[in-house]
């Protein structure tokens, strides 16, 4: 079985204990934040196993390298301490598994992955993608299996993730671009962090975007709006890649509005919570989320990750901020749409 | 053509009429399981007198006489099980007074649901009726008459609870008033507080008379509705979720289902909650009740809400919900029957287990759906078998399989539902010999003859 690398002596000696300081769901000074790492990586109890709400924000807050988010999702499971109803639980993962229903488009040694999310197969066409279109793959048999970590169920994806890796490695790709910044996070951070071997190189479709604007720079009209950026909880997996955002919105003319919940601050779009954990939770974070973006005039709200639109999408269009995933915003800077 | 041919051909019009082997065959079967049964005549009258004077004649020369609305209770109660006249009611669809301050509206015998739905949406869009998830084809008349229940049956009962007046064309031939149609212009009550006679007709399946109209209650229709999905995998604690739910008195209609494919379905059991508002506020405000009533079980972590694919909504807010026709043919051949036992909403865990143990045992596709009727005072449980119609051996096995639901039921203290003629047999056999009774002076004054839909209903 895979083992998370861990190390509880960096936590000893930690400055800052930022992982759970600058939590912005659990209120902890630096002695505290030091002292619950250590007795979690000890196996102990702690009361950050049960009130941690999976935002996976600490993940990010870590400056030293350990991997606060994935040791307390493991030893949750070990505790069967649960996040999630298990109904809910059960669906996700059985939503998951592999059915045989998987797509390929014509790939070659560099392929698009929209992992799981059906959205992409539409969403992915036109100049932007014409490079590497139509070398594409989707399905569960593809699918990075990290949403799992919000269950506290870090097995599954043991379990799964090298077959993922398998699949890949059959295809015999060299780079993967994905679509979904999850399966980036995971292929390119979470699976090294278990010590499984990836075979091919992964590409962030920010990054990706980036470049190709650049390539495309004559056909890019600036859009001269207002934007606010929903930083989807998957990202701190990937916050290497994070400012990419500022890089591209630079690119195509749109003012990322500065506000109280982003970047580091940013807000979980609450879907989870939900299911979770209610109605409270969710509501509370959704509606101090849309308030700030409308605090700060923001025009429009930038999405990443397709699920977290669907999650607060229509609330923030009834607050008359329009929502856009990232991938039709370039589209419309480059007169796609 | 022989001379009731003639006669009824006369009553009618030719084109109305039909002796011919094609009509007899489409007439001789319903989308079940029953074996069909061919009529020697079909007819397809257009007004009250011409169905008075098929049911004198029908009278006279004793011929069983089967009325039919779409032909979609599945059951084989519109199968002519001992010949005669199988009657259409279709061309009888006319919506004939919608009273808007007085929330009612008054159709024919054979007016579909699909038409009256499209009919208010155009003319009056803030009325509607309870809505079965039947085909859009299905008729009103019918549906009440097998105390169908539909999108408002949580808030007022069956479907049948929400009418305000009949009118009926007995086996002689009369045609016969019931509710304050009686004796005002108005249909505003079904008996109260008179003597309710609908009793006399209700739950009969026609055979003690026929609908030519009815008055049906109409309901606030509220600008916004959206649905909500609670799933557990604690069957034994659905009841008590389904009573936190009905005391908020915020919710429209409460249906739970639980089957094994697609995967997104698998191991749970879903509450889906409907809900409706006319502003933003009024939507949000019973959203945020209904969340609340289930938080202990969130807490608890023995349930929680779905996120509700954006996919998935529009196909759970559609009416008639297609997506039960279309898991009719999930086997590819078209079949598909349910045995829906009304039954204590107590009795979901046993429910629950048992179509699981049937399809098991039989080997067959299976759904098990569920439909709360008032503030948790009963539910349908559809025990949902589909099956191919070109396979004898599934059909065989199906039928082995809604038999043993028959016995469940009624063991675990349930009623049929639109019974078949089987379970019409046993729900007698176990009824109170003096209610037996009183069903017996019913049917012998109402249908001296035994013409109408014979086969069912009869009290030995
Ligand atoms: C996919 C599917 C989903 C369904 N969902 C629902 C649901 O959600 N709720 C529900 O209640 N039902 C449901 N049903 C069952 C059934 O289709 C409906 O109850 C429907 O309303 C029956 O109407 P019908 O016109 O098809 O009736 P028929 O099958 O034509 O008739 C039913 C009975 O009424 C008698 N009858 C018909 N017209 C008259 C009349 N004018 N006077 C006297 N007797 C008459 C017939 O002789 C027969 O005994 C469903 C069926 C299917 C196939
Ligand atoms: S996990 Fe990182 S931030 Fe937290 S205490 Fe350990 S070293 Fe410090």
């Amino acid at each position: 079985m895979y083992e998370l690398k861990f190390d509880e002596n960096l936590c000893k000696t930690c400055p800052t204990g930022d992982c759970l300081v600058k939590c912005q769901y659990l209120d902890v000074e630096k002695k505290t934040a030091v002292e619950e790492m250590v007795k979690i990586g000890q196996g102990e109890d702690s009361f950050v196993l049960q009130d941690c709400v999976t935002c996976y924000a600490c993940e990010e807050y870590c400056k030293r390298g350990n991997h606060p988010f994935y040791l307390i999702t493991e030893r949750r499971e070990e505790k069967g301490i649960l996040t999630s109803p298990r109904a809910i639980t059960k669906q996700w993962i059985n939503i998951g598994e592999p059915q045989g229903k998987y797509r390929l488009g014509d790939v070659k040694e560099r392929v698009l992955s929209f992992g799981f999310m059906p959205e992409f197969l539409q969403w992915v066409k036109g100049k932007l993608f014409e490079d590497v279109m139509p070398s594409y793959i989707f399905g569960q048999e593809f699918f990075c299996n990290v949403v799992y970590i919000h269950f506290a169920n870090t097995s599954i994806i043991k379990e799964r993730l090298p077959k993922v890796v398998d699949n890949f490695r059959k295809l015999g790709v060299k780079e993967v671009i994905f679509v979904h910044d999850e399966c980036y996070g995971a292929f390119a951070h979470l699976a090294p962090a278990y010590g499984i071997e990836v075979p091919f190189k992964s590409v962030h479709y920010f990054e990706y975007l980036y470049n190709r604007l650049k390539e495309l720079k004559d056909f890019i009209k600036p859009l001269n709006i207002r934007a606010a950026y929903q930083r989807p909880c998957s990202s701190r997996l990937s916050s290497d890649q994070h400012h990419f955002v500022a890089d591209i919105m630079e690119l195509i003319g749109v003012d990322l509005i500065e506000r109280k919940y982003q970047g580091e601050n940013a807000l979980c779009c609450g879907g989870i919570y939900a299911m979770a954990f209610g109605y409270d939770l969710a509501h509370d974070v959704q509606k101090r989320n849309i308030d700030d973006m409308v605090e700060h005039g923001a025009q429009y709200c930038i999405f990443n990750c397709p699920a977290c639109q669907s999650s607060i999408g229509a609330e923030v269009a009834k607050r008359g901020i329009k929502p856009i995933h990232l991938i039709h915003l370039c589209k419309m800077a480059i007169g796609e749409m | 053509m022989d001379d009731i041919a003639h006669s009824l051909a006369m009553i009618v019009g030719e084109a109305y009429f039909s002796n011919q082997p094609e009509e007899a065959y489409f007439y001789a079967r319903d989308p079940g399981l029953m074996p069909p049964h061919k009529p020697d005549y079909v007819v397809v009258p257009k007004s009250v007198e011409e169905i008075q004077e098929i049911a004198r004649l029908a009278s006279r020369e004793k011929i069983p006489l089967v009325p039919m609305g779409a032909g979609l209770a599945l059951t084989g109660l519109t199968i002519p099980l001992k010949g005669g006249i199988v009657m259409d009611m279709k061309r009888m669809n006319r919506i004939l007074k919608v009273n808007e301050k007085a929330r009612h509206v008054i159709v024919e015998g054979g007016t579909s649901q699909g038409l009256l739905k499209a009919y208010l949406e155009k003319n009056y869009p803030r009325l509607r009726h309870s809505m079965p998830d039947s085909p859009a084809t299905a008729t009103i008349a019918a549906n009440v008459m097998i105390h169908g229940q539909g999108r408002l049956t949580q808030q007022y009962g069956f479907n049948s609870d929400m009418i305000s007046g009949l009118e009926v064309v007995l086996a002689s031939g009369e045609v016969c008033k019931i509710g304050s149609c009686s004796m005002s212009p108005d249909w505003f009550s079904k008996g109260a507080p008179m003597p309710d006679l609908t009793g006399l007709f209700l739950g009969w399946f026609g055979a003690t008379g026929i609908i030519t109209k009815v008055a049906v209650k109409l309901y606030p229709k509220k600008k916004m509705r959206d649905v909500e999905i609670f799933i557990t995998d604690r069957e034994d604690l659905v009841p008590d979720m389904v009573y936190e739910l009905t005391h908020t008195e915020m919710v429209e209609d409460i249906n739970i289902f639980a089957q094994p494919k697609p995967m997104i379905f698998k191991d749970n059991h879903h509450i889906a909650i409907f809900i409706t508002g006319d502003t933003d506020e009024e939507l949000e405000f019973k959203r945020k009740m209904t969340w609340y009533s289930l938080d202990r079980f969130i807490k608890s972590k023995d349930g929680g809400f779905m996120g509700v694919p954006p996919v998935m909504k529009p196909t759970l807010l559609e009416m008639p919900q297609r997506s039960v026709s279309r898991f009719a043919d999930v086997k590819k051949g078209g079949g598909f029957e349910y045995s829906g036992p009304i039954i204590m909403v107590e009795k979901y865990p046993e429910c629950a287990h048992k179509i699981v143990e049937l399809a098991e045992k039989y080997d067959l596709g299976y759904s098990g759906m569920a439909r709360i009727i008032g503030r948790s005072h009963a539910m349908m449980y559809g025990f949902a078998f589909t099956f191919n119609r070109a396979d004898p051996d599934m059909m065989d096995r199906t039928r082995k399989a809604l038999h043993e639901v028959s016995e469940f039921a009624l063991e675990a203290g349930g009623v049929f539902w639109k019974a078949t003629v089987d379970e019409q047999k046993m729900a007698m056999e176990k009824m109170d010999p003096n209610t037996l009774g009183i069903m017996k002076m019913i049917k012998e004054n109402l249908d001296p003859n035994g013409i109408m839909n014979p086969g069912n209903w009869e009290v030995i």
